[in-house]
């Protein structure tokens, strides 16, 4: 008998543009001490589908239209709010996405720890606290005594999120609710995480409902998986019968959206189109504090239509050394070589010549587009400015960019907030490659990016590069993005190169530690085909 | 023909391709569904209309008494009844109501243009530069301004010009810290590094990508600076500090309305009536276009 | 903490000096004097009353003079009133200003407050229009036609309550008290909406939710807290308004305290009562702003911590 039984579940928001269809009748069961993962992209509904079953979704525009959750004997569709209260926290928990906005800035953590305990079961204070005490020791917290007494902003994302484990945990629910639990957290910490997660779950028996974009994280823990796509689920199966034998399209789109093959190399120059020597980049420290080494000492070349793939989590200073290179900041010492000149030192006037030769893409859609100029404006800028073209030509020459990056031409009036998110990536890459430069940095520039969206953007840049003759430092936080993409490898850790090489080199014979870890930490390496025998299964993948 | 944006000219083709919605335009969308904000806006206009031409087309002189009358209650011939001098409050309440709004426009346009040129300039040059300046507007904000401008009024005399001044010399510093703010944030867009990585001058760049962003919140700000400033004059006024007679303004109208409240209301009520509703106006106006314009502080 | 209210503390002194100094010089430079205005005296009696008051001495003695009188808590004679002090008439007037203020403060604090919470919780209905709409009036009806209009009606043609004085008659302090603290509750009406309406759309919130406790734990609890923050950050503010809308309120309701004083000194040309009264004035306001801005520090958990340190 399943512990929970979700049987047709419809939920649909009457919004004044209109009714939006959530959730179009789901159904599946979680048997107790299970793991059963929902997958799908932004917008699926899959997160909707949780939170109505607790209540937790705002019901006057929500309306939940049909459907039965059954838990303990009851239908908590059915219940009053003051019954459900009492499932709340203590039969189904819920772990949330971001750690950083899930926690109560303003009250101690010991305080927001104990209160579902004394909610559900009237204990005193101490004997909650004590019991606080005893569950951050479970999930990893060190000094857990005196870290009851801490306020949030002392800890760091990986630490907030066990605290918020935690928080689920204490009342000693039946099922957990985890929405995307890791999908904010770098690479290691995730890995952590998921393994904690495990861990809590087997010693417990405790149920747990993972909700993902992303099939790799939930290969390892899933027994159970659907994949869900504008409110249904299309395609639903144990966890091998869904890597194996994938029946739907969109699931056999997420499986192939995960990078597995690596790009062919193009003969690369043995010329150095950059070259940073020991370059050091400090930003000044805020009040009372010392200076922060954002880049330190790094050495590095980078090759005529070589892409270099720059690896490292977040602090470890990539982006900075990303903006140095293009001379977006200026660097505290060392030097910075483009195209045999050294622009360490440039003014701004002697940098504009050089502009156009070298571009950046930046991580987020969202912003990297001025949102009060349309397509038109944007594109015709750098072309004006660089005088790429002169006004007669310029309609047409905008129209070429726009088929070069797979803008449809009528959309060439709208404005940024009328595309979607892989969209306005395109027109920044347009934006980009507009001056026809022979150097581009892409600072992470998918990771704002749902899965399918991100194999076509990255796909587009390899057709790019390969089409115009660039050469690309591409920066990621993305193991199996930069893989996908890259000749060579770096990896960055606090400031510092730790490892380079070829992408065999160090996918298969990682030197540093660090390294190693990384490679670890990346989920589902079952799904990974590749031509070493270590971190593979044997499945194949279509 | 030129696009939304204003910068650049569309040749031939792209003309014909469909208009995309700017964010100005979504923002006079939701500004026309809020009721308020628009009969406000409309009530405004009027007022500023027949404030403009009163000159032309008040009943009486401004300064035409009747002493014989003395103080009438509303009537055929007087609409808003008469002062004890005989005085049609009508017209009394149109000349005040063009000192009011021309303080409170004129002021308002001072603290604008200071402000908004300090707080740019602090917000882009950022670093030391930018905490001296903000320093500054630190020390002249813990100053308790209201008790200066009465002293100042009260010791270099009633003068209009002063009284724009001095309230102008309040008002700037809000304004400047609203533009220095709004600044630093885009600043850290990625669209300005965009701009900078394509090799644009700091001029254009302040032109074209920081100022019309930043402007939503400064064009709200205004609007409801413009209440502030004359609620400042009529304050100052009712005080007896502020704008003097011959010339009056609503303050001015209320104070005398004070006096005689007792037997005679109405000089009073409808003079508090002109200022109110037009505070009301300015006030509605401006949180309409608050929301209208921020999409993130929608009430919803 | 404490070096962070040592150093406020720092940066409050000059700003107090900037003022006097201001203030002083200021005063000096107003063409006329303080005789001039009404009575006639005779060049004899002037000579004897300058000397009296020091004006025959240059400017920068007479500053230095008055402050080393300020230091020693002494901010001289009243020119209007002879034989009064300065000091004397500020302690006479002072606590009716205070009591006054601080009613209309709770006041305003109780029914904004209250007014806010409620509007947030329940945004775009009735409960939201009703109180915002009359927040509004309150913005847009000075204290100057507030006063008299509720005088009016109260006082004159229902003849419900007294219209003047303090502390004389029964219910004399309340038509001043809401006058003088209805524009401040309006503001901190739409403050703590605002704040509130911001901490409850805030992820934690949901978190609180999903715990299972009940509505009014979450929103006591949880959400008052970060709510609230921006009413703390302008009591600073509000008491600068209070104390200039006691100008008037005072004025309106005859009512014999230290705003009413301060206007009167403005008109007459009583330097030392303008000198005096500006300085302990300002000083007040330097120092509430100080304490408003400690209290929002202590209460921000980020900024409790750094200065523990």
């Amino acid at each position: 008998m399943a512990l929970l039984q979700v049987q047709d579940l419809t939920v649909h928001f009457h919004t004044r543009n209109g009714i939006v269809e959530a959730v179009n009748g789901i159904s599946f069961d979680v048997e107790a001490g299970k793991t059963f993962a929902i997958i799908g992209e932004s917008g699926s509904g899959k997160s909707v589908a949780c939170y109505s079953m607790l209540g937790l979704v705002p019901m006057p525009p929500g309306r939940i239209e049909s459907g039965k959750v059954l838990f303990q004997g009851q239908d908590l569709l059915g219940l009053s709010e003051r019954a459900l209260r009492k499932v709340r926290g203590k039969g189904i928990s819920i772990i949330f996405q971001d750690p950083m906005t899930s926690l109560n800035p303003y009250l101690k953590i010991g305080d927001q720890l104990i209160e579902s305990l004394r909610q559900h079961f009237g204990m005193n204070k101490n004997t909650a606290w004590q019991k606080g005490v005893e569950i951050l020791e479970e999930v990893g917290i060190q000094n857990a005594a005196q870290r009851m007494n801490a306020w949030p902003f002392e800890f760091s994302g990986g630490m907030r999120q066990r605290v918020v484990i935690a928080m689920a945990l204490v009342a000693e629910p039946e099922i957990i609710i985890a929405d995307e639990p890791t999908t904010a957290l770098d690479v290691t910490v995730q890995a952590q995480i998921l393994r904690l997660l495990k861990e809590l779950q087997e010693r417990r028996n405790i149920s747990v409902i993972f909700i993902s974009h992303d099939l790799s994280v939930v290969s390892d823990i899933a027994d159970e998986i659907a994949v869900m796509q504008n409110g249904k689920f299309v395609e639903q199966g144990d966890r091998e019968a869904i890597f194996r034998n994938p029946q739907h399209d969109y699931t056999k789109k997420l499986l192939a959206a995960v990078p597995a093959t690596q790009k062919k190399s193009e003969t690369v120059d043995a010329v150095p189109q950059v070259s940073l020597s020991n370059l050091v980049v400090e930003f000044p420290g805020g009040k009372g504090q010392e200076k922060i080494r954002a880049v330190d000492n790094v050495t590095l070349e980078i090759k005529h239509r070589e892409i270099l793939g720059l690896v490292g989590e977040s602090g470890s200073g990539k982006s900075t050394l990303g903006r140095s290179v293009l001379r977006l900041l200026a660097p505290t010492s060392g030097q910075v070589v483009f195209e045999e000149q050294d622009i360490s030192k440039y003014s701004r006037s002697q940098m504009k010549p050089l502009r156009r030769r070298m571009q950046m893409i930046f991580q987020d859609p969202y912003s990297s587009l001025n949102p009060r100029m349309t397509v038109y404006d944007t594109l015709a800028e750098p072309l004006l400015l660089h005088q790429i073209c002169n006004r007669k030509t310029l309609d047409a020459e905008i129209f070429a960019l726009m088929d070069s990056v797979g803008l449809p031409r009528e959309s060439v009036l709208r404005y940024p907030h009328e595309f979607s998110g892989g969209q306005r990536q395109r027109i920044a890459i347009g934006r980009a490659i507009s001056t026809k430069p022979s150097f581009i940095v892409a600072d992470e520039p998918v990771s704002a990016l749902d899965v399918t969206i991100q194999s076509q953007i990255l796909d587009l840049l390899l057709d790019l590069v390969k089409r115009f003759d660039l050469t690309m430092l591409f920066i990621s936080h993305d193991l199996g993005v930069v893989r996908y993409l890259s000749d060579r490898i770096v990896v960055m850790k606090d400031g510092r190169l730790v490892e380079s090489g070829s992408v065999e080199a160090v996918f298969e014979n990682p030197s540093e530690d660090y390294t190693r870890a990384l490679l670890d930490a990346i989920p589902g390496k079952r799904l990974f085909v590749g031509d070493s025998a270590e971190s593979v299964g044997t499945e194949t993948i279509p | 023909m030129t696009s939304e944006s204003g910068s650049v000219e569309i040749i031939n083709i792209a003309l014909e391709m469909p208009k995309g919605t700017s964010l100005w335009k979504d923002g006079w969308h939701r500004l026309r569904q809020n009721k308020l904000a628009i009969h406000g806006f409309s009530y405004l206009l009027l007022l500023i209309l027949i404030c403009l031409v009163t000159p032309w087309i008040a009943p009486y002189g401004y300064e035409e008494q009747n002493l014989r009358l003395g103080a009438v209650p509303p009537s055929a011939e007087h609409w808003l009844g008469t002062d004890t001098f005989g005085r049609d409050m009508l017209t009394r309440i149109l000349y005040g109501g063009r000192i009011s709004l021309a303080v409170g426009f004129i002021a308002t346009a001072v603290a604008l243009i200071i402000g908004v040129t300090y707080g740019a300039i602090a917000g882009y040059a950022g670093g030391k530069i930018d905490n001296a300046m903000m320093r500054l507007v630190d020390i002249f904000y813990a100053l308790p301004y209201m008790i200066f401008i009465i002293l100042l009024m009260v010791v270099f005399g009633r003068n209009l010009l002063l009284l724009f001044l001095a309230i102008g010399a309040v008002e700037w510093l809000v304004m400047a810290r609203i533009v220095r703010g709004q600044i630093q944030s885009l600043r850290q867009q990625e669209y300005v590094e965009a701009a900078i990585s394509l090799g644009l001058s700091p001029l254009a760049i302040i032109f074209k990508h920081l100022m019309p962003n930043a402007i939503g919140p400064v064009i709200v700000y205004t609007t409801l600076t413009i209440p502030n400033v004359m609620l400042l004059e009529a304050f100052l006024s009712f005080l007896g500090l502020g704008i003097q007679p011959p010339q009056s303004s609503w303050g001015v109208l209320i104070a005398y309305g004070v006096e005689t409240m007792e037997e005679y209301p109405w000089l009073l009520i409808f003079p508090g009536l002109a200022l109110s509703t037009t505070l009301f106006a300015l006030n509605f106006l401006g949180d309409g276009l608050r929301d209208a314009l921020d999409p993130k502080a929608s009430r919803d | 903490m404490w070096r962070f209210i040592g150093f406020r503390f720092l940066q409050a002194i000059p700003v107090i000096l900037a003022v006097i100094t201001v203030t002083f010089f200021l005063v000096r430079a107003a063409p006329g004097g303080p005789f001039d205005q009404e009575k006639a005296v005779s060049d004899q009696v002037r000579a004897a009353l300058e000397a009296r008051y020091q004006l025959d001495l240059p400017m920068h003695e007479q500053y230095f003079s008055y402050m080393s009188d300020l230091f020693r808590g002494d901010m001289g004679p009243s020119f209007f009133y002879p034989g009064r002090s300065v000091n004397e008439l500020i302690i006479q007037g002072l606590p009716i200003t205070a009591e006054l203020g601080f009613y209309a403060l709770l006041t305003a604090l109780v029914i904004g407050c209250l007014a806010g919470v409620l509007a947030a919780l329940k945004p775009n209905t009735a409960q939201d229009y009703v109180p915002m709409s009359v927040a509004m009036i309150g913005i847009c009806m000075p204290s100057f036609l507030l006063g008299p209009l509720l005088v009016l009606i109260f006082g004159i043609w229902l003849d419900l309550l007294p219209v003047s004085g303090w502390g004389n008659s029964q219910g004399d302090k309340i038509l001043p008290s809401i006058t003088l603290g209805a524009m401040t509750a309006a503001y901190i009406a739409r403050l703590s909406r605002s704040g509130m309406l911001e901490v409850l759309n805030q992820d934690y919130m949901r978190t609180a939710r999903a715990k299972g406790l009940p509505e009014y734990v979450v929103v006591i609890k949880h959400a008052l807290r970060g709510g609230l923050l921006p009413v703390v950050s302008y009591l600073g503010p509000a008491f600068a308004a209070l104390l200039s809308g006691s100008f008037v309120v005072e004025t309106v309701f005859q009512i014999p305290g230290l705003g009413r004083f301060y206007i009167q000194a403005a008109f007459n040309r009583d330097y030392t009562m303008i000198l005096g009264t500006t300085v302990f004035l300002s000083t007040l306001i330097v120092i509430f702003n100080l304490l408003s801005d400690i209290v929002a520090a202590w209460l921000n958990p980020r900024l409790r911590y750094q200065f523990r340190k």
